[in-house]
């Protein structure tokens, strides 16, 4: 699948394969064509990721053949054990966990899944949690805390699930919960926004150390088009509210809301997957490594102090 | 240093203040429709004289109805909000503000005071809908923030009464992140052990209650008030079906489980004072039970 602004850019591909075919077909030399086409390619590349709107990004955040939660899970660890279930209700698909090996290191991976087909999509119900995958979530975390293992979360959500059921079973009292548990974890907990990050559903299992954002992903307090839809009161001002919301990586990281951003391959982390995984995992070492060395009370103080500073308030 | 003061007991009825001025001389219940006298009404503490239909009111009329004699001193009254975003929907946020300010009398969405009740001393926030929706931008989480820092520092419990639609989408993330300061507070407050009880009214929904409203100690909630995270409305398109009758209202909320009752506006301020009252330390010189417990383990 094509993204509108991904399309020229195929097409110059497309273009190159053909000259590089017809090389070899013809044996006529076309290296200098071939090298200034290359070079076209990757100028064209360049002025286009960036210059993205804020509506573009979202739309990279969701590029349905962008890595998700357990290929990163896959992609970084030695070895992964899944765990399940919140021991009250039941196992959310949509959110997942388990302990990793990463270079020796034992970590606990936290995130919520998206499906990449038809079936899986509604299997993981397009990433939006229930309490129980935020219960089930809070149990991993402490146990973790258990074995003084870090957390490291990824978060992909277009929010948390607005059904029937997931108010019957305290969606709200879920995330509250998780959000003041966390600040009290003892083991150094690790954020990272993968994709979407769509208000108090990310927010649930994104109370950590570093909150860090891929670099083509969103994180505000709803989705452009739902905030269209209320202040706007039609669905016709996706670009405008993306625009107003100011929700892209580096604006979040300009109004220090958080703590730095991991970049991405050009062209986004779908068009070169394993450089991606490879990033993330040195980012994730490199992070641990400077958690580590701070005492856990301590830790903890910075944590509360860090998200105490949010907010823009004047004294009259 | 206890934070619970014994007071002799006493009943104060809440004292109208005397600038207001009833906007009509009559009042109809929305619910059942009955017809009361506007100061019949505001003495019945803005409940249905027939139905009990619990009329929304805001910070002016919880401080009169809780604290003694309507004396409070007031925290952080002068905070205002910012324009972060140089937030544009319909029209710039900094106007929406202004706007509202001068309709409402109101700075922002919230308000907190310390003052006593029933003659114990208690910190209290208090939520005003009339302010844009009470919805929570940086303003509300950071004078919740200090209201829970001022009942730590005093070792006063705090009682938080929220009334919100949720998030205030102009302050985007900044509005987001309110839900995590507040609960950062709020596990401060946990681990010294001052009592937080949090009374949910007519409408709590959004991320108020995905953060500082659900997280009591005690999780109270006015009768037939909407709670809930998602709003009926969302939840509707989500599965396409009309809602249950009573879908979301506070009794709905305590037979699911997640609130500890169910409190009549008129009995609120006893309530209160004798579950806190409950809570009290037990008096000094009297703990010498866990000593011996100590000393028989360790013979053992
Ligand atoms: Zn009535």
């Amino acid at each position: 699948m094509l993204l509108d602004f991904e399309q020229p850019i195929a097409a110059l591909e497309g273009k190159l394969q053909d000259m590089k075919q017809l090389a070899t077909d013809s044996q006529v030399d076309v290296s200098e064509a071939v090298k200034a086409l290359e070079e076209k390619i990757k100028n064209l590349k360049k002025e286009t990721y960036a210059n993205l709107t804020r509506w573009q990004r979202v739309q990279l955040s969701r590029h349905p053949e962008r890595p998700y939660t357990l290929d990163y899970i896959h992609g970084i660890t030695d070895k992964f054990i899944e765990l399940h279930g919140d021991r009250t209700v039941g196992d959310d698909n949509a959110m997942v966990g388990g302990f990793g090996e990463v270079d020796g290191r034992s970590i606990m991976f936290i995130g919520q899944q998206k499906g990449r087909n038809t079936k899986q999509r509604q299997m993981r119900n397009f990433g939006m949690a229930n309490p129980e995958g935020y219960r089930k979530a809070l149990r991993l975390m402490k146990m973790a805390e258990k074995f003084n293992k870090p957390i490291v979360t990824l978060i992909d959500t277009p929010g948390a699930f607005p059904g029937l059921e997931a108010e019957e079973r305290g969606q709200g009292e879920a995330i509250a919960r998780n959000l003041k548990e966390m600040f009290m974890l003892k083991v150094p907990v690790i954020c990272i926004i993968i994709g979407e990050g769509a208000s108090g559903g990310a927010l649930g299992i994104a109370i950590g150390d570093r909150v860090m954002m891929l670099e083509n992903t969103w994180y505000s307090v709803i989705s452009p088009e739902s905030c269209s839809s209320i202040l706007w009161r039609s669905w016709n001002y996706k670009e405008q509210a993306a625009e107003a919301l100011k929700l892209t990586a580096r604006d979040m990281l300009q109004q220090q809301l958080i703590d730095g951003i991991i970049k991405e391959p050009l062209g986004g982390a779908h068009t070169e997957p394993e450089k991606m995984m490879h990033s993330l995992k040195k980012k994730i070492i490199k992070l641990l490594d400077e958690l580590e060395s701070v005492d856990a009370r301590e830790r903890i103080m910075q944590r509360i102090d860090k998200f105490s500073n949010m907010g823009v308030v004047l004294e009259s | 240093m206890p934070w619970f003061k014994r007071v002799e007991k006493g009943i104060h009825t809440p004292t109208e203040e005397k600038k207001e001025t009833p906007d009509g001389l009559w009042y109809k219940c929305p619910d059942c429709k009955t017809v009361t006298s506007m100061v019949e009404h505001r003495k019945n503490l803005s409940t249905c004289v027939k139905c009990n239909y619990h009329d929304r009111i805001g910070s002016r009329e919880y401080f009169a109805i809780l604290f003694d004699d309507n004396q409070f001193t007031e925290l952080d009254a002068d905070l205002v909000s910012g324009d972060p975003l140089n937030f544009t929907d319909t029209k710039p946020y900094p106007q929406r503000i202004a706007a509202t300010q001068k309709a409402t009398g109101l700075k922002d969405a919230v308000r907190s005071a310390y003052g006593t009740m029933n003659g114990q001393p208690i910190t209290i926030s208090c939520m005003d809908f009339s302010f844009i929706g009470g919805s929570m931008g940086s303003v509300v989480g950071e004078k919740i923030a200090r209201a829970i820092d001022h009942a730590r520092e005093t070792r006063t419990p705090f009682l938080m009464i929220s009334k919100s639609g949720g998030a205030r989408m102009m302050e985007a993330g900044f509005s987001l992140m309110q839900m995590a300061k507040t609960a950062a507070r709020l596990a401060l407050l946990a681990e010294d052990k001052l009592p937080y009880i949090s009374l949910l009214t007519d409408p709590t929904t959004g991320g108020v209650t995905a953060s500082y409203a659900m997280l009591g100690d005690f999780n109270i909630a006015e009768p037939g008030a909407l709670i809930g995270f998602a709003g009926p409305r969302v939840i509707k398109e989500t599965i396409g079906k009309d809602l249950p009758k009573g879908f979301q209202s506070a009794e709905f909320v305590l037979e699911h489980g997640f609130l500890d009752f169910i409190v009549d506006r008129k009995e609120l301020k006893q309530q209160l004072s004798d579950l806190l009252a409950m809570l009290r330390p037990e008096s000094d010189g009297k703990d010498n039970l866990k000593s011996k417990n100590g000393k028989a383990a360790k013979v053992s």
